[in-house]
């Protein structure tokens, strides 16, 4: 009993010198955001591996996850003759729920283990501490235009999720169960409301890309400089992330529409 | 080459001097780094117990002792990336661990290491590797930063492998790469770490002329960090013999090779019997192996 209850204690004290550690090291990255805005090059170049290699996996996934949606949804809605409101039904998990969630457990798969696994490697290969010592401060060179590109990314990621979702579920709802077309956009149009649906969907993907990629950036600058280390690392990301991300959506939904 | 500026103890505790020493013969006769009275651990393990070290300006100093007593530790010290438990590193006048960061990298500036293991941005080619620092601290227009890194490259041989990527060097190439990079800044000081290791007999050479020409034409200070007895006697104007924390012994290659100490002389002439332990400290064999059974 004691002794479960001094593992409980000893991991709260480790957990709490992390977080410490991280709050530490996301302002110092926040202090660091004129390099940016000076080099954009820089940005430009993290954008691209971390934005742009990640649209295939969004594009794909958004478009089954649309096709999906769009079947069930048919099914039971179809039991109510109310098949018309199929596209606002797709729609609005989209935008509101699946877009969100869904790009940010894929974004902490793709790209966030990337970024632990690049940066806990220039840790281990003392790349950072030659930087260091070149009188360059590796928060600001390569920490900081990480972490606004995935802030940048995700809300565009998963904007493009929810969009093509809507097209994989309008191919499915109208153009193979026979959905009206017009019955589709229509109902959509009207009944998807910009600030209740939309931007709190936006707001969403904010709140977890700026959680994924802090804990990708943090794990990655953190790790053990081994490659067993770079590896821990890694599951970490993935797993803190995607817990995150379902903890978070959680608390924001219940803020959010209640 | 002389031992100059033996023990000052007193100086030791000398508050953070900003301004340099005013007269220029004044502070040609300072050590360039002063080390006085080092505290280092490593968890458990003491690795600094009271080192002194003073590295004078202008010549080639050597580190040496057997591996892992700490030189890469003492490199790191000095370029103030650790911090000590207990006592001063004081490079050009400054103490390293009493600045803040902003004049941690103006100092950092004037340094430039060499890593053991190269450290080479790995998503950069040689030329923009040699190109780094250049970019970074300086606004050259292109056509001069080429001219530079060229150079720069044509000095360790290496101008022919600009375009290849870190990845497609061997151990030794990357070395040298590393070295055209630490120079690229012109520092006034220079740490290379174990810069013979992986070395085949010509480049080892070149590079042992090449530290030694660096240093005379620029008029650059040198620490060397090295177990290749030979080479480094072959260079170094002053060497430090550290072990268990302490300096052993120090003074200049020839008078340490003949040096009376038991300890220095099996160290110096690769003798495998002598005071100087092999083993990393544990307990005794037998009772780590019969401990392990019962
Ligand atoms: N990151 C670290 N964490 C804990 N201990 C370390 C770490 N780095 C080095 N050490 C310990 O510090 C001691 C000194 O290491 P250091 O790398 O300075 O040795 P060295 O003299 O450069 O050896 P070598 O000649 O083999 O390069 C070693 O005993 C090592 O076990
Ligand atoms: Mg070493």
């Amino acid at each position: 009993m004691t002794g479960l209850l001094a593992r409980l204690g000893r991991s709260g004290i480790i957990f709490l010198r992390h977080l410490g550690r991280a709050t530490v090291l996301l302002l110092h990255i926040l202090a660091s955001m004129g390099e940016v805005l000076r080099r954009p090059r820089l940005l430009l170049e993290q954008l691209f591996s971390v934005g742009v290699l990640t649209v295939l996996i969004i594009a794909v996934s958004g478009l089954f996850v649309g096709m999906v949606l769009s079947l069930q949804g048919y099914y039971i809605l179809s039991q109510f003759a109310a098949e018309a409101t199929l596209g606002v039904m797709v729609a609005a998990s989209l935008v509101r729920e699946l877009g969100p969630v869904v790009t940010a457990l894929l974004f902490a798969g793709r790209a966030g283990s990337a970024l632990t696994a690049e940066i806990g490697l220039m840790k281990a290969t003392e790349q950072l501490s030659g930087l260091e010592m070149m009188a360059v401060d590796p928060v600001r060179r390569v920490l900081t235009p990480r972490f606004v590109a995935g802030f940048i990314s995700m809300p565009l990621l998963a904007a493009l999720f929810s969009a093509l979702g809507v097209l994989g579920g309008w191919f499915v709802g109208v153009g193979l169960l026979g959905v009206d077309d017009g019955a589709w956009w229509g109902q959509m149009q009207a009944r998807i409301d910009w600030n209740e649906d939309l931007f709190n969907g936006v707001i969403k993907s904010l709140v977890f890309g700026f959680a994924c990629v802090w804990i990708a950036i943090f794990q990655g600058y953190n790790c053990l400089p081994t490659s067993a280390g770079v590896s821990r690392a890694t599951t970490r990301t993935v797993v803190h992330s995607s817990l995150a991300v379902l903890a978070l959506d959680f608390a924001l939904t219940a803020l959010m529409f209640n | 080459m002389s031992l100059t500026a033996g023990t000052q103890g007193g100086e030791a505790s000398a508050a953070r001097s900003v301004e340099r020493a005013p007269l220029p013969d004044e502070s040609a006769r300072e050590p360039l780094v002063r080390i006085r009275n080092l505290y280092f651990s490593r968890g458990e393990r003491q690795i600094f117990s009271g080192l002194d070290i003073d590295i004078p300006r202008g010549g080639i100093t050597a580190i040496m002792g057997p591996s892992g007593t700490g030189k890469t530790t003492l490199l790191k010290l000095i370029g103030g990336q650790l911090r000590p438990d207990q006592g001063s590193v004081e490079v050009d006048g400054l103490n390293v661990h009493e600045l803040n960061r902003q004049e941690l990298y103006q100092l950092r500036m004037r340094m430039g290491m060499l890593f053991q293991s190269g450290a080479l941005l790995t998503d950069l080619s040689v030329f923009e590797n040699v190109a780094f620092p250049l970019r970074e601290h300086t606004a050259l227009p292109e056509p001069l930063l080429r001219k530079l890194v060229l150079l720069k490259l044509e000095a360790v041989g290496l101008r022919g492998a600009r375009d290849l990527m870190p990845s497609q060097l061997s151990g030794g190439m990357a070395r040298r790469v590393a070295l055209a990079r630490a120079i690229a800044l012109d520092p006034m000081m220079i740490m290379y770490d174990e810069p013979f290791t992986g070395q085949d007999p010509i480049s080892l050479g070149v590079l042992v002329k090449l530290i030694r020409q660096l240093n005379d034409a620029a008029g650059l200070t040198s620490i060397l960090v090295s177990h290749d007895v030979e080479e480094t006697n072959a260079i170094a104007d002053l060497v430090y013999v550290i072990s268990a924390g302490k300096v052993v012994e120090s003074g200049d290659p020839a008078r340490l090779t003949q040096s009376g100490s038991e300890w220095t002389r099996q160290f110096m002439q690769g003798l495998p019997d002598g005071p100087v332990p092999f083993h990393y400290p544990a307990p005794p064999l037998e009772k780590d192996i019969l401990g392990a059974e019962s």
